[in-house]
């Protein structure tokens, strides 16, 4: 082989693997987002169900994280899935099963909830507009369209507490649902305002910072 | 042969474009830049711009022209001889000239900028102890409102009002306003665009600025330092409204956030919420 | 067993030339280096850690002492133990390693201690990591194409923003004294070697174990800080903020080596009769860069092992809930991230000044001043850093004085502007594709420094912190300033140093491409900023997107002239391979007038040098020969 052939074949390989790498790169790792879930057709309108959890699936890459998931409510499977399709000008139904125990709130003005229908929500069927803002678990937020919704979470003393999703309604827990009206489409990203992430300095790393735990989106349709 | 006068005509060339080009930056330009005149504050800062710009033009085209001269007609002709310059290797009145000029320009800048930020502190954030408050309109006592950033929201309270937080901020007219800008957890930015404010959110520290507004105006907040995963989410809306109008909505925010109102804690310049080495 | 006794004899096949120390055997043991401190983390035990790793699920202390074990395995693998274990051993002090030619391209991908392999190294090694750095910033604007839909996870957009800016000011800090100082400083002064040639190889080596270390941040969930690094916020991190920790900390060691390195080989190394006032005005850019090198990096090495120990060991240097200040990281970050500016701006200048009386024929105008203006900007960037702190609420007293610095920092950088437009005054100037790049750094660095006094007033700072003004502000004194310059030398001096000319056409494209696309992008951006948005978001408002959309149409052409260059550099020196000429810009300086390639030990006699290093234009001086060897 001469000298020009064997730089043009090294020059090629290079540039494949250069090309290769930077396909990896881009495909695998930068655009790399969390599955979606769809809220379910009912009677009254589009019902979407979440669940919280003090850590996901021992399966998932962060089985010590708290998460989000979305829950089908007629075969109870949970989906690690923290962005939600909606339509768009809509009355929304939202039923949260949170499960994760009681952190409290850095700021206690979020303790009330803003943004629902009637300014209110249902805690276990009690129709109420504010909890103690030590009892939080978790917020569910989107700031963009002002709504924002406090989760109590069950006791220290609550029995069967669930260790890692998927949790079951045998566990202990809080049911929370509220109504909420979607605005126009386009993108909103909700999150998390209780500093929940274990282990991370001030509550507020890791889950707190990862979309696909305690971030996400609404993707209005 | 007549010896061309090349400087004469470097700083004829300068006059020539930089007086018209000042002329049309400062008086069609400048006027409408940003951030506009929706408070005295923001009016200073457009000042300042105009009065930047105005200097820029000049200076800056004294360096271009003398480029652009000094390329076109100092150009070798034919490359392909290589022929010697003259062997200069400094003026000393140029250089005089030149040190004395650019001092002179800094130093105005300086004593400019200096004099400016002591008159009303230019609605930036100014530490715990601000040194430049200006007066307020008609005698008329400030009106404070904290700024309460956290990861990733804004949040407002209203001392003289009973403590009231809300999450919404609407500000009086022809009012002097005492922002205390703080932070529950890491560094964020508060940057009202059109108020002309923009300070410092700092855990633990109360980061004091101010501005005065003028009339009813729709404005934006924004997060000007880097704080995470939603920083650039971290954005929210505010409002200048009447007097008597900003009279019913802030009795309207107390009702309505009635219910979490004894959760609060006392209204304080800063919080330390529990210290949370690592949560759980 | 010294190095020279493993690594090559000429005839040995390729498999048997590969068994030694080398970068192969480097990355070997590095992976095991990083599995031991890893595996030692796992197993270190104490209440608190214990507890902290098992709730968040990433134990920082394993990752740290892995990438710190990793690093010394590395370093181990390319022989850089063998010495002092030899020394050790009792064997006779050596200077050289790797520095005879016979031993062929191999000794590239080893420890050398020839300063021109060096270069190579470096520039080659610097140029990989600038390119994956661009790439960041061609997938940052991508994402800015919408206001708000997003390509990338908002995670990753934040890494790339992050890994663009530290890789940008960490790697190409060092990319023209890396190559370029290394080369060329030894030559200039009169020396035949640098006067750490061990050190010198390991400021290179530890550069590439800390980009490498970098690269690594996306296998741990990235870093949502920036460059900057900010504190409390770095704390949060997940372990990918180990990753930017442990990378400062080894650009630091190693930009605090080549300060050292450098400021100590012209200070001792000078040919004698060579002075101070015959000394080339680059090799004055290269010492002033030196010495903020030397000095400002241990600052930054501090501050990161106070991060670190915040983050492993439950310090609270940085935690107001525990005492520490979140001011403390700004501080300390910016006493070094200030010098750390004019470190990426000082080799400029003396780059253009070095080039332009080889272009316009004459001697270097105001020599002494464009010195005292080197001087004068590495004395006065010390005093400038708060500056970054105008609206964070800092003393308010202390903002005039910080302003008065900052606006004082001009007059030094005016001199040299003085002294390029002195040079260029009546001269025979010839338009080549280096001296088009000095001509862009003049009118790139003239708008950074006007934009300047927009950010250096507190009160007009107000409208400008923080925002893509500032951003466009910086981009157009390090791209502007530093890259232009960076490719300048790499037109000038690169076929010297491979003895291959570069593809005319392709240069001129590359340049011309470049030129207008830089501006085409940084320009609107002043106006983008000005109009309200700030840095490092991932989403702004709906009006902004026909600018965005503008300016990354225009990065992409950026993009796209880098690509011309790489086509360039693989076609000229890679595939047709014309042999450039010994002097092709008729230059005057010492390393033009030896033969190509340049032997290795540079000279066979030392040189003698003219009194005026730029002995251009007519009436030519007298020359004064140095009296050789003597004391001048």
């Amino acid at each position: 082989m001469t000298g020009f052939a064997k730089r043009l074949l090294g020059t090629a390989i290079v540039t494949a693997a250069l090309a290769g790498a930077i396909a990896v790169y881009i495909g695998v790792w930068a655009t790399a987002a969390p599955p979606s879930a769809s809220a379910v057709q009912t009677a009254s309108g589009p019902h979407l169900y979440l669940g919280t959890v003090p850590a996901a699936a021992l399966t998932d890459a962060h089985p010590t994280w708290v998460s989000y998931y979305a829950v089908n409510s007629t075969s109870g499977h949970w989906r690690h899935a923290t962005t939600y399709v909606l339509p768009a000008h809509t009355l929304v139904h939202v039923t949260i099963f949170e499960y994760d125990s009681q952190t409290g709130l850095r700021n206690p003005f979020i303790g009330e909830a803003t943004g629902t229908v009637g300014g209110t929500f249902q805690l276990d069927g009690k129709t109420v507009k504010a909890i103690n803002p030590d009892t939080a678990s978790h917020i569910f937020a989107v700031p963009q369209i002002g709504l924002s919704v406090p989760l109590e979470g069950p006791g220290s003393s609550a029995k069967n507490p669930c260790s890692n999703a998927p949790c079951s309604l045998s566990n202990a827990h809080h049911t929370i649902s509220f109504t909420f009206r979607t605005p126009g489409k386009g993108l909103y990203r909700w999150q998390c305002f209780v500093p929940c992430a274990a282990g991370f300095i001030a509550g507020n790393g890791g889950p707190m910072q990862t979309v696909g735990y305690m971030d996400g989106f609404l993707k209005i349709v | 042969m007549k010896e061309v006068n090349h400087f004469r005509r470097v700083v004829l060339w300068w006059l020539a474009t930089s007086i018209p080009a000042t002329l049309i930056v400062v008086l069609v330009l400048a006027p409408g830049m940003p951030p506009g005149n929706a408070t005295t504050e923001a009016s200073g800062v457009t000042v300042d711009n105009t009065l930047f710009l105005g200097i820029s033009v000049p200076v800056s085209f004294a360096v271009l022209v003398f480029f652009i001269y000094s390329l076109i007609v100092f150009r070798e002709r034919n490359p392909s001889v290589v022929t010697e310059g003259p062997a200069l290797r400094g003026h000393p009145g140029v250089q005089l000239w030149w040190i004395v000029i650019t001092i002179g320009v800094v130093l105005f800048l300086t004593a400019y900028g200096t004099i400016r930020l002591l008159q009303d502190g230019s609605g930036g954030g100014q530490g715990p102890n601000p040194i430049a408050a200006p007066d307020p309109p008609h005698g008329a006592k400030p009106l404070q409102v904290q700024v309460v950033a956290q990861q990733w929201r804004f949040d407002f309270r209203f001392p003289s009002y009973g403590g009231v937080q809300t999450s919404q901020l609407e500000l009086p007219t022809n009012t002097l306003i005492e922002f205390h800008v703080t932070s529950l957890d890491v560094i964020h930015e508060f940057w009202a665009y059109q108020l002309g404010v923009k300070a410092d959110a700092n855990p633990g520290v109360d980061n004091i600025a101010y501005v005065t507004t003028k009339g009813p105006l729709a404005f934006n907040v924004r997060c000007g330092e880097l704080c995470g995963l939603w920083h650039g989410y971290m954005f929210n809306s505010g409002r200048v409204v009447p007097k008597t109008q900003f009279a019913t909505w802030i009795a309207q925010q107390q009702r309505t956030f009635a219910p979490i109102q004894k959760a609060l804690p006392p209204y304080s310049r800063t919080y330390f919420p529990e210290p949370q080495r690592r949560g759980g | 067993m010294s190095a020279i006794a493993v690594t090559t004899t000429p005839k040995a096949p390729l498999w048997r030339r590969l068994i030694g120390f080398n970068l192969l055997t480097g990355i070997v043991l590095a992976a095991g280096g990083y599995i031991l401190g890893h595996f030692i983390g796992d197993h270190i035990q104490g209440a608190n850690l214990n507890y902290y790793s098992t709730e968040a699920g990433q134990n920082d202390v394993a990752v740290l002492l892995g990438y710190f074990l990793g690093v010394v395995g590395f370093l181990v693998g390319l022989g850089f133990a063998n010495y002092p274990i030899s020394r050790m051993l009792g064997h006779p002090p050596t200077l050289a390693e790797k520095e005879s030619a016979e031993e062929g391209g191999l000794r590239y991908f080893s420890l050398s201690t020839d300063h021109k392999v060096v270069a190579m190294q470096y520039l080659v090694g610097i140029g990989f990591f600038f390119f994956i750095a661009g790439l960041n910033a061609m997938l940052i604007r991508t994402e800015l194409l919408q206001p708000n839909s997003h390509v990338f996870g908002a995670n990753q957009y934040l890494t790339l923003v992050g890994m663009h800016g530290t890789m940008m000011m960490g790697m190409m800090t060092s990319s023209i004294l890396g190559p370029f100082a290394n080369w060329l400083v030894p030559l200039m002064i009169g020396s035949r070697r640098m006067a750490f040639p061990r050190i010198e190889a390991f400021t290179f080596w530890i550069l590439m174990a800390a980009g490498s270390v970098l690269m690594t941040t996306i296998v741990f969930g990235g870093f949502q800080t920036g460059w900057t690094g900010y504190e409390p916020l770095g704390a949060q991190g997940t372990a990918g903020f180990d990753a930017y920790l442990a990378f400062f900390t080894l650009v630091g060691i190693s930009m605090c080596l080549l300060g050292f390195n450098l400021l100590a080989t012209v200070i001792v190394m000078r040919r004698p009769g060579m002075t101070w006032s015959r000394v080339s005005i680059f090799v004055w850019g290269v010492i002033t860069t030196a010495f903020l090198m030397m000095l400002a990096s241990p600052m930054l090495a501090a501050a990161l092992m106070m991060g670190m120990m915040d983050r492993t060991i439950q310090t609270a240097f940085f935690d107001p809930g525990y005492g520490g200040s979140s001011y403390l990281w700004q501080n300390l970050f910016w006493v070094f991230g200030h010098p750390e500016v004019y470190i990426v701006a000082l080799p400029g200048f003396g780059i253009v000044l070095e080039m332009l009386p080889v272009f316009t024929r004459k001697p270097l105008w105001g020599y002494r001043v464009a010195v005292a203006g080197m001087l004068g900007v590495a004395f006065l960037s010390w005093f400038v850093w708060q500056h970054h702190l105008f609206m964070s609420g800092i003393d308010a007293d202390l903002r005039p004085f910080y302003m008065l610095s900052t606006e004082l920092i001009s007059i030094p950088t005016g001199f040299i502007f003085l002294s390029a437009m002195g040079t260029l005054w009546r001269g025979r100037i010839r338009f080549t594709v280096p001296m088009w790049f000095c001509l862009a750094w003049a009118f790139n660095f003239l708008w950074g420094g006007i934009s300047g006094v927009f950010l250096s007033d507190v009160p007009s700072d107000v409208l400008t912190h923080g925002s893509f003004f500032s951003m466009a502000h910086f981009h157009y004194t390090i791209m502007g300033g530093l890259v232009f310059t960076f490719f300048a030398a790499i037109y000038y001096w690169v076929p010297k140093m491979t003895g291959f000319k570069f593809n005319e056409l392709l240069s001129k494209i590359h340049f011309w491409s470049l030129f207008i696309a830089f501006n085409s992008t940084f320009g609107p951006l002043f106006a983008v900023g000005w109009l309200g948005q700030p840095r490092r978001v991932v989403t702004y408002p709906a009006f902004l997107q026909p600018l965005n959309d503008w300016v990354s149409a225009s990065a992409y052409v950026i993009g796209l002239s880098m690509l011309v260059f790489l086509v360039n550099v693989v076609w000229s020196l890679l595939f047709k391979r014309e042999p450039a000429e010994a002097n092709p810009w008729h230059s005057k300086s010492i390393e033009f007038q030896l033969p190509t390639p340049v032997p290795v030990h540079d000279f066979d006699r030392l040189p003698v040098f003219d009194p005026d290093p730029y002995p251009y234009g007519e009436p030519v001086p007298a020359p004064v020969y140095a009296s050789g060897g003597g004391q001048t």
